[in-house]
């Protein structure tokens, strides 16, 4: 990818004003049937996967007291693992995006609801919620794209640390939480300068930050192991791999939003007055889907349906699938590219331009022999909605 | 530990009390669910235990008329209790959207430990409509302790109540419980022979309700006086009237519960003749929807102009007052104000959002300050 307006063939070419502000106002009507139709039965559906989650946590973490046996520690982790990803995916990530607000419930709401990861809730709503999905893709604004330790777009500078950054990508995956953290904080940034170190409004956060992990720590590292008597070892290695599991599918899910190739990204001033419309727009080409079943979709918070998400950041989670067809057909409509394919092909994908991007531009070229925005790559992780 | 925490403890006083077993065993329960609290989970198994957040479950619904119903709640353990002529708030999830509302406890204290609220579904009652019509039992509810000054003093007398329409339902449960109802009829209780009791009710017809049947039939035993007076029939009620349809009304003590206009009459009559009255206003909902309105702030005391097409964040940061704030286009959530009371209106779909002093929960209903202008005047919690 390359920021859209450097383009060869400028995939938004075809499109008028008027078009653009027309894809605005069906997207509108498709976001205000859901509006209209929202009740009874999606407040019963977040309860249902909300009790499901911590009934499956209960129950494996009483499994794992007698993890000293291998099958109790196998079903115990699996679960464990499970049950963390459906908490942080489908209930933590939707819930702080206010997805359920609607419903006026104060435990199920983006103000007061506390996830099980390390960045404290506050923090990872404003580099998310704010930041990332008001920018999304516009280099220089948006930290998501390579969280700044990695380069994942051709237009963003090539130095020398991102040489190693394949190698950065796979510890950040195995630590996630930890790395969501320390971006929330902008600790790169922050810890750079001694006058930044010292801002109270750094120290104070990175304050709950510290005490939020010290919460995490305990109670996975501590507390659950001491109950657990003659099995403190095996279910300490339980607790450190679930989170591991849920670490690297988290990562994985969220690589493929915005990194897979086929995704578009946007220069800085290109989003100056920008109307609704083509925000709507920059969502649509910035962002990529993953195919695959119920369960997947669902194990992915339904952040498969990423496109549907960052156009419409606060609608219940669960309705993303039901207006995917409608979404579609306006990316055909309009001659679109509605990016998609299966959970391997686009981790894959993303990888791959990781290990690529990870070499300055000059020496792709010279490599490849074709220049980066002529690159086919993006072709087979594409379906091209109106082939 | 650091060294300041060991020499806190070898010092001899003021010595922190020891943390009880119990105290000890809730902090690891704390820490074995942070960021969750224990009772996250035992909510999941028992949400009427004790120590939970007060919650009911429904019962029984019981149908009175073709419009109105009895809702029998099991209130959770920590219900304290209530005196007949109290209300109940109630938190009820209407179409996925959990909306409060006040009822009179229509009973006494009941033998079974339920509480009941008698419910007449009104034209356009979100709620009432929904507890009459689609509220099922096992249904849970959420709940407030019973609240309300206007109850029946304990120890007998004679008294007169002025009820306007549904401000009958409190003097309803005052009744109920002081002459209770049996399958053989009116059981007449000792306690009950203290008291001497007139009711006024006023109401613009006749109405068909099981409270006027009620009161009938508490008359036709001879345990009250009723004067009924219907609008369309005697006329509107001028309270100056009270004298000559209850002769007594000096040695009488007036409860009245209707609208405030009423009120607001009967209190003046009742200051300039000398007599003692306990009243309780029946909120009219006067809630206008309209286009932009004043915007007040509870914390800076500022209000602000603002029109129907401007978002309340602009016109309040344009007015001074410091206001949250993130994307401001509706994804963030990051600019989310309680609205205490008034509407708004969203930019985008048009949807009007209201709230009412006590038919939200906690400061008032959570709206985006970005994408919503002000529907007529309304109040923010900031």
């Amino acid at each position: 990818m390359t920021v859209l307006q450097k383009k060869a063939h400028n995939p938004i070419g075809h499109l008028s004003p008027e078009d653009i502000e027309q894809i605005g106002v069906e997207l509108d009507a498709i976001r205000q049937s859901v509006i209209d139709t929202r009740g009874a039965d999606d407040a019963a559906y977040i309860r249902k996967v909300i009790a499901t989650q911590r009934k499956l946590e209960l129950g494996s973490r009483a499994v794992l007291l007698v993890s000293m046996f291998p099958p109790a520690w196998v079903v115990g982790t699996a679960g464990l693992a499970v049950a963390k990803i459906i908490e942080n995916m489908e209930i933590g990530h939707n819930v702080m995006h206010g997805q359920w607000d609607w419903m006026r419930d104060p435990k199920i709401h983006s103000t007061t609801w506390e996830w099980d990861n390390a960045s404290p809730s506050e923090q990872w709503k404003h580099s998310h919620n704010e930041l990332h999905h008001t920018y999304t893709n516009v280099i220089g604004k948006d930290n998501d794209l390579g969280y700044g330790i990695m380069r994942v777009d051709e237009d963003q500078r090539w130095v020398p640390l991102y040489a190693a950054q394949p190698l950065w990508n796979f510890v950040n995956a195995c630590f996630f939480e930890y790395g969501i953290a320390a971006y929330d904080l902008e600790l790169g940034k922050n810890l750079a300068t001694k006058e930044r170190r010292q801002d109270p409004d750094f120290r104070a956060r990175a304050k709950v930050t510290l005490k939020k992990i010290r919460n995490q720590m305990t109670k996975d590292y501590v507390i659950h192991p001491l109950l657990s008597g003659p099995s403190f070892l095996s279910t300490l290695g339980a607790n450190a791999t679930a989170n591991l599991i849920r670490n690297l599918w988290t990562h994985s899910v969220i690589m493929c939003g915005h990194f897979p190739e086929g995704v578009e990204t946007f220069e800085r001033r290109s989003i100056v007055g920008e109307t609704r419309g083509e925000w709507y727009l920059r969502q649509m080409l910035g962002s990529a889907n993953i195919s695959g079943s119920k369960a997947m979709h669902f194990m992915t918070g339904n952040l498969s349906f990423q496109i549907e998400h960052h156009l419409f950041p606060d609608l219940p989670s669960n309705r993303y699938q039901q207006i995917a067809p409608q979404v579609q057909d306006l990316f055909r409509r309009y001659g679109l590219t509605y990016t998609t394919g299966s959970l391997p092909r686009q981790v894959a994908s993303a990888w791959k331009k990781v290990f690529r991007l990870s070499l300055p531009n000059g020496a792709l070229r010279r490599g490849r022999g074709a220049t980066v925005t002529d690159l086919p790559a993006s072709a087979p992780a594409r379906e091209h909605a109106a082939a | 530990m650091s060294l300041t925490g060991l020499s806190k403890i070898s010092s001899p006083s003021p010595r922190a009390p020891r943390p009880t077993l119990r105290g000890r065993l809730l902090q690891l329960a704390e820490r074995a669910t942070s960021p969750l609290l224990p009772a996250d989970y035992l909510d999941l198994f028992d949400p009427l235990r004790p120590g939970a957040d007060l919650r009911g479950r429904i019962v029984e619904v019981h149908p009175e008329t073709a419009d109105a119903a009895t809702i029998v709640i099991r209130p959770g353990a920590d219900w304290a209790g209530h005196v007949p002529g109290q209300y109940v708030r109630i938190g009820v999830d209407v179409d996925g959207v959990r909306q409060w509302r006040a009822y009179s406890l229509t009973h006494g204290p009941r033998a079974d430990g339920n509480i009941s609220i008698t419910v007449k579904a009104v034209p356009d009652g979100l709620v009432s409509t929904h507890l009459v019509r689609e509220s099922r039992p096992g249904t849970l509810v959420h709940l407030e302790q019973a609240q309300g000054e206007f109850v029946l003093p304990t120890d007998g007398g004679k008294f007169l109540f002025v009820t306007a329409g549904s401000g009958v339902t409190p003097v309803i449960g005052m009744l109920r419980n002081l002459f209770p109802v049996a399958d053989s009829g009116v059981v007449r209780l000792p306690r009950a022979a203290a008291y001497d009791i007139v009711v006024v009710h006023v109401a613009p017809s006749e109405p068909h309700s099981i409270f006027i049947d009620n009161l009938r039939a508490l008359d036709a035993a001879g345990l009250i006086r009723l004067v009924a007076r219907y609008d369309d029939e005697h006329g509107v009620l001028d309270v100056a009237d009270l004298e000559t349809l209850v002769p007594d009304l000096h040695d009488r003590q007036t409860l009245a519960c209707g609208p405030g206009g009423l009120l607001d009459a009967l209190q003046t009559h009742h200051d300039a003749r000398g007599l003692s009255l306990l009243t309780e206003q029946f909120r009219a909902s006067t809630l206008v929807v309209g286009e932009g309105g004043t915007v007040g702030f509870t914390g800076s005391g500022t209000t602000v102009e603002a029109d129907g097409a401007t978002p309340i964040l602009d016109a309040a940061e344009a007015a001074g007052v410091l206001m949250p704030s993130g994307c401001r286009m509706g994804i963030c959530f990051g600019c989310v104000l309680p609205l205490r009371e008034g509407a708004v209106r969203d930019l985008r779909t048009g949807e009007v959002t209201t709230a009412t002093p006590g038919e939200t929960e906690g400061r008032g209903v959570p709206v985006q300050t970005c994408i919503s202008a002000a529907a007529g005047a309304c109040v923010i919690d900031h």
